[in-house]
């Protein structure tokens, strides 16, 4: 089955960040993009630019921003190819994200 | 309602906006024409609007309200130059405005402001947005979603093409002889571009697009009163008088879309269609073709159903042909086939569009719709139901979507 | 430039309606789908399931937290997305306002991160 993990953080917490921080985090995404490349489960995955850039567009307006205020914003997403729920948890935990934000899992339509 | 501060603040704001809504252009383009500073005539405006809410309650509604609100204006745009100029250049300000004179019946300079809004220099596609905003007082947000821009970015376009205008020096005066053909076609074709963001929500379902159409035609309305011998000016009126009559019948009451060739002409608005061809009439008089008028010769062609029971096809498709020769326009050709389909049948139509030659074409939604509508009547459904499918794809009106879903699989 | 079309729709309503109106918007999407993918400007699009089978997953300080249910309540829910490479902001916006989903929701448009 197909599955969606997204990732919602704090924005600007995150870009209060150390430098090193920073440096921690992006080695930590790297290290969980190999191991999902190794099991061969990863379909895709982008990160987004922040919500400063977003816009949006409704039936009767184009907005600046996203399209609503939450505490979370999505940050990016991994689509996985999994054998159950179970597997895909167990993949949503080990984001680096679930840290400090909160992952998100959704099945995909087929 | 009784008696007393609050009915007064009432009448107050009713006066205010009254002011606004008749007024509002005049004072930018009075203030704006000698310093060429849009934007700070709009600053300048709206403090002497709030100094009209605060004091007018307390001191009553001046005997002439407009010039009440331009001298406070100037003074505040000559402060603010003060502010922010060295001071050779708040001088010059200070001169320039100081042959502002605040004058019971305010002179019409709008029309200058238009055709500084519409200048060769100022870019096409913010030309139509400065018009509502210098002229008609819409604020960037709202002209943003009717545009289909992100207000941040509108916001951007505003300002930068202000500063052009002031920086470059651009004039702020009707054309001359030689030139106001061409200026003056910039200025008609902003005034149909927000004609046609309002004229594509019919049933006014849209905040940022419901009014667009009425404003587009008060728009011209009033430069057919200030340039009454341009020919093109009157030919863009009826265009828009002849369009906007048929508003309600474009949509059944269920909100579902009806093509042209479907609606009743009871439900068209003959008063306008009347006043369209008196205007169109004087238009012809004048003896100077061009491309409005032969758009607004089409509409009329087209209301000519509400008399004649028919539409004259064979006239429609020479106006296209003289349309075609003059604009080239890519649209037109689309709107010619479907016409000559009428009167040579489907297949001649067909033959029309698959000669056009343009990479904008594949999306384009009526191109589709009518290769579409052209397909089917030959019986081709496979393929008939596949530009169906491009049309749809390509459509934003959840109407027209679900009216053309009805045709693919009817 | 890529952009991500988030599609957000009230899920009540959409489960509410009338079969004749699901089916149109299906075919509108199918329609819609087609439309991007002829004109060059398709990278990859998905369907979500409802959020009523979403799972949200925290970890902090090592403490594992599953629950039930999408990120937050919010009065629309996120439904699917495509991700399109276009010339710029404003093909994107146009591409967004021809989304079904415009109609009844809000069609979100992100930049991607490039690196």
């Amino acid at each position: 089955m197909k599955v969606l993990l997204l990732m919602y953080q704090d924005e600007r917490a995150m870009q209060k960040m150390s430098r090193e921080d920073f440096g921690r985090i992006y080695g930590a995404f790297q290290a969980y993009v190999e191991a999902l490349n190794k099991a061969g489960v990863l379909l895709g995955n982008h990160g987004l630019q922040p919500t400063a850039q977003a816009k949006s567009v409704r039936k009767d307006a184009v907005l600046d921003g996203p399209f609503a205020e939450t505490k979370e914003q999505l940050a990016g997403y991994f689509l996985l190819e999994v054998p159950d729920m179970e597997a895909a948890l167990g993949w949503a935990k080990r984001v680096p994200t679930a840290q400090w934000g909160t992952v998100e899992v959704r099945p995909v339509w087929t | 309602m009784g008696h007393g501060r609050g009915a007064a603040r009432l009448d107050v704001k009713e006066t205010a906006e009254g002011v606004a809504r008749r007024s509002y252009g005049k004072l930018v383009a009075v203030l704006a024409a000698r310093t060429r500073d849009v934007a700070g005539a709009e600053d300048a405006l709206a403090e002497a609007f709030a100094a009209a809410l605060a004091d007018w309650p307390k001191s009553g509604v001046p005997r002439a309200p407009e010039a009440w609100l331009l001298t406070v204006a100037r003074r505040r745009m000559i402060d603010a130059a003060r502010r922010r100029r060295t001071s050779e250049e708040s001088a010059d300000v200070v001169q320039l405005l100081s042959e502002v004179e605040a004058q019971p019946e305010i002179p019409d300079e709008r029309l200058r402001l238009m055709f500084a809004c519409a200048h060769p220099a100022i870019d096409a596609a913010v030309r139509a947005p400065l018009i509502l905003q210098g002229v008609l007082g819409f604020d960037a947000a709202t002209i943003a979603s009717a545009f289909l821009v992100a207000p941040a970015t509108m916001s951007q376009r505003l300002v930068r093409a202000k500063n052009r205008i002031r920086q470059a020096g651009i004039p702020f005066r009707v054309p001359g002889r030689d030139e106001l053909a061409e200026r003056l076609d910039a200025v008609l074709e902003a005034i149909y571009a927000i004609f046609a963001e309002g004229w594509a929500d019919p049933a006014g379902t849209q905040a940022q697009t419901r009014g667009l159409a009425e404003e587009a035609i008060w728009l011209g309305r009033l430069v057919a009163s200030l340039l009454p011998e341009e020919p093109e000016v009157l030919g863009l009126l009826a265009l828009m008088l002849h369009a906007e009559a048929r508003r309600a019948a474009r949509r059944d009451a269920q909100g579902e879309f009806v093509p042209l060739d479907e609606q009743d002409p009871r439900r068209w608005d003959h008063a306008l269609i009347d006043e369209a061809e008196a205007v169109l009439g004087a238009a012809g008089q004048m003896n100077r073709p061009g491309r409005f008028q032969l758009e607004a010769a089409v509409q009329s062609a087209h209301a000519a159903r509400r008399g004649a029971g028919r539409t004259e096809w064979t006239a429609i498709v020479a106006l296209y042909d003289a349309l075609l020769s003059l604009t080239g326009s890519i649209v037109v050709a689309i709107n010619r086939a479907v016409a000559l389909a009428e009167i040579n049948g489907p297949a001649a139509g067909l033959k029309a569009l698959d000669g056009l030659d343009d990479d904008r074409l594949s999306q384009y939604q009526p191109f589709w719709a009518a290769r579409a509508a052209l397909l089917s009547r030959l019986g081709r459904r496979a393929e008939a139901a596949q530009a169906y499918e491009r049309a749809i794809g390509l459509e934003a009106d959840p109407a027209v979507r679900r009216y053309l879903q009805r045709r693919s699989s009817g | 430039m890529q952009y991500l079309l988030l599609i957000y729709t009230n899920e009540d309503a959409m489960l509410s309606a009338p079969k004749e109106a699901s089916s149109q918007t299906l075919a509108a999407y199918a329609a819609y789908t087609e439309a991007i993918k002829k004109s060059g400007a398709w990278v990859a699009s998905h369907r979500l399931r409802p959020t009523s089978e979403a799972t949200t997953v925290r970890n902090p300080n090592g403490k594992k937290n599953v629950l039930n249910g999408p990120f937050a309540e919010t009065k629309e829910q996120l439904a699917g997305f495509y991700l399109i490479e276009v010339p710029d902001l404003d093909a994107a916006l146009s591409w967004a306002a021809r989304c079904p989903g415009a109609a009844h929701g809000s069609i979100e448009v992100r930049p991607i991160w490039t690196m």
